[in-house]
């Protein structure tokens, strides 16, 4: 918008680009068409990352299960992939993940459900503002020093309580993983009971309801399926938290039945292989993404059921 | 309260009495539940920190961030480590930033409703839940194998930059849907198309939202280690890569982008795996640097997300 001081009142409009020129406006909208298919493609790159997985995952797998038959993969009950005599049951794996998720949630479901509870229903707001960023601060450790603090801080103190604890063990990576995943648990849960209405506790305030049975009878069933969904999302990142377990786990794939001692889990395993250098034409480097494709399986399950229960408790308030 | 005709056993005014009191009791009881499990949680927290200082702490030093790493410990350092970081982490950010701003700018600004919008936001939802050594399995196999890049700065940058991508597009989504639609209705109103409206009024006012989840985007990659354990990354590097500058045009030198690597959660998983005592000292300390700054950028993220509410409301 030029100010020409040569301006008089017959001087035509566009000639001071007042209005602006077709040449404008076409640029502009040039521009703006441009920009709509760019930004487009930046969103369509999430849909391409998920494709790369599935592709890389299945495309390798494909090339192991041609050696391996599935049936085997599935019902071996051990795991040499490096050994002169070769098995490769997945299960073996699959025990020590489900051991070290199963303590994880034996620790974060109570936990979790009990701390939802009490910041939704009891705490102040005040004291809620102070509590969640603490809450925040352990979801953002490195996962690597949690294996530390496992290992070297943990364990021997565990070592004095109970004799029969190995030094690698699931127990105690369990334990961690439970803290770990427990603020993510508590703020999805916690999401979805401040989601229930304040007319629901309000009307069984009225009946005489105290705090605590309104939580129990009204907040936690209103909220019921998004809870679960917290507790699926946090056995998911259990399921695939890696370095805890490949630091303070151990590394001996056996079917875990003792918390007491260590085994390998399908992540740990990975980070195992993947520290040594195979050929990568080997039926052990294909391994890896194998146990990665069941292990995405997994998680993609959990993941999915829960999508689809936050979703509904979102539609129904 | 009882009355005469309905004296049953639950309604009498002794049996109402001690059941309001026992109601009342397991309020109170739950409530310190409730406080003795948040105490409990952040005793762990606070365990973790002292611990790290109290093993680490008195490491740090001068040699110590400006050494290689070594066969004896006590001569050992992270200088490979932390350039290493820091140059991941500029791939990663220059990566990331755009990249998930466009998408997250895409999904609520311009995409229609219909099952391609739904695919991706499912799609988006889904990523940020595949554990992170998945990632390191899609370089490994797609960037390294297929593509034959290498196990290089720029692999590693890249992968990390789609491990945070998520958090990137949710938090550009939540900034952009906490500005009012006034500004939006304003903007259009004075003859600005989409494009002049995003990026002259709605990007500006979401920025401080995308600057904390970029944040913790960031604090998130300096501290994964599992995605770049798969990719193959050496974890003995007594060399620097070559340097960004150089004194001759044209100044930028991008030869580090392929060069082997190191990064400082590699370095302590290493030295944390190792029997000696020694190392475990030299893995405490560089936990201690890696949870001083993950601590901080999470902290700082946490203040402007506070402060920006106050400003809202």
């Amino acid at each position: 918008m030029a100010t020409d001081s040569t301006l008089t009142m017959s001087t035509p409009l566009t000639a001071v680009r007042l209005v602006p020129t077709d040449a404008f406006l076409r640029r502009r909208h040039l521009l703006d068409r441009t920009m709509r298919v760019v930004l487009f493609l930046a969103a369509a790159v999430s849909v391409l990352v998920t494709a790369g997985i599935i592709y890389v995952l299945v495309s390798e797998s494909v090339k192991f299960f041609a050696q391996v038959s599935i049936w085997d993969f599935l019902t071996d009950t051990q795991w040499t992939p490096v050994f002169q005599d070769k098995h490769f049951g997945i299960m073996t794996l699959l025990s020590g993940t489900l051991m070290s998720t199963l303590i994880a949630l034996a620790i974060a479901v109570p936990a979790g459900t009990i701390l939802a509870i009490y910041l939704s229903e009891f705490a102040r707001p005040r004291v809620r503002e102070v509590i969640k960023p603490f809450l925040e601060l352990i979801a953002g450790v490195p996962t690597v020093a949690f294996g530390y603090f496992a290992l070297l801080f943990l364990t021997p103190i565990f070592q004095k309580f109970i004799p029969g604890l190995a030094t690698f063990n699931l127990l105690v990576p369990g334990i961690v993983i439970g803290i770990m995943i427990l603020p993510y648990i508590v703020s999805v849960s916690e999401d979805a009971m401040r989601a229930v209405p304040d007319s629901l506790r309000e009307g069984a305030f009225a009946l005489g309801f105290t705090r605590l049975q309104t939580g129990l009878r009204v907040v936690v069933p209103g909220a019921f399926s998004g809870i679960t969904a917290a507790f699926l999302l946090g056995m998911s990142r259990a399921v695939g938290e890696t370095m805890v377990v490949a630091v303070a786990a151990g590394q001996q794939a056996k079917i875990a039945g003792n918390p007491l001692e260590g085994a390998a889990t399908i992540t740990s395993y990975i980070v195992q292989l993947s520290m040594g250098d195979l050929p990568h034409d080997s039926i052990a480097y294909l391994t890896i993404f194998a146990a990665g494709l069941t292990l995405f399986l997994l998680t993609f399950a959990f993941n999915l059921l829960a999508f689809w229960l936050r979703r509904r408790y979102r539609e129904a308030y | 309260m009882s009355t005469p005709g309905l004296s049953s056993s639950r309604f009498d005014g002794y049996s109402e009495a001690r059941l309001l009191k026992r109601a009342k009791w397991s309020d109170g009881l739950f409530a310190v539940l409730g406080l003795l499990v948040l105490v409990a949680t952040l005793l762990v927290l606070g365990a973790l920190v002292a611990d790290f200082i109290n093993d680490g702490a008195s490491r740090i030093d001068g040699d110590f961030l400006t050494s290689y790493p070594s066969r004896r410990p006590g001569s050992a350092g992270i200088l490979s480590a932390w350039v290493g970081t820091t140059l991941v982490m500029i791939v990663t950010a220059a990566l990331a930033v755009p990249l998930g701003v466009a998408a997250g700018v895409y999904l609520e600004e311009y995409a229609p409703k219909n099952w391609v919008t739904d695919f991706i936001e499912i799609n988006v939802t889904n990523l940020a839940g595949v554990p992170s050594i998945i990632y390191g399995l899609l370089a490994l196999g797609l960037f390294v194998q297929t593509l034959a890049m290498g196990q290089t700065i720029l692999v590693a940058g890249i992968t990390l930059a789609l491990l945070i991508l998520p958090i990137l597009i949710v938090a550009t989504r939540e900034s952009l849907r906490a500005i009012p639609q006034d500004i939006r209705e304003a903007s259009f109103g004075l003859g600005a198309d989409q494009w002049q409206t995003v990026s002259g009024y709605l990007l500006p006012a979401a920025r401080p939202g995308i600057l904390t989840g970029a944040i913790v985007g960031m604090s998130r990659a300096i501290g994964e280690t599992a995605p770049i354990i798969t990719i193959g990354a050496l974890t003995f590097i007594a060399f620097l890569p070559p340097s960004p500058i150089q004194s001759s045009f044209p100044f930028v030198n991008f030869d580090w982008l392929n060069s082997p690597f190191t990064v400082m959660p590699i370095q302590m998983f290493n030295w944390v795996s190792r029997p000696q005592a020694g190392f475990h000292i030299n893995a405490a300390a560089t936990g201690l640097i890696l949870l001083a700054m993950t601590l901080l950028m999470n902290g700082f993220a946490i203040w402007l997300r506070y402060r920006l509410r106050r400003n809202l409301r």
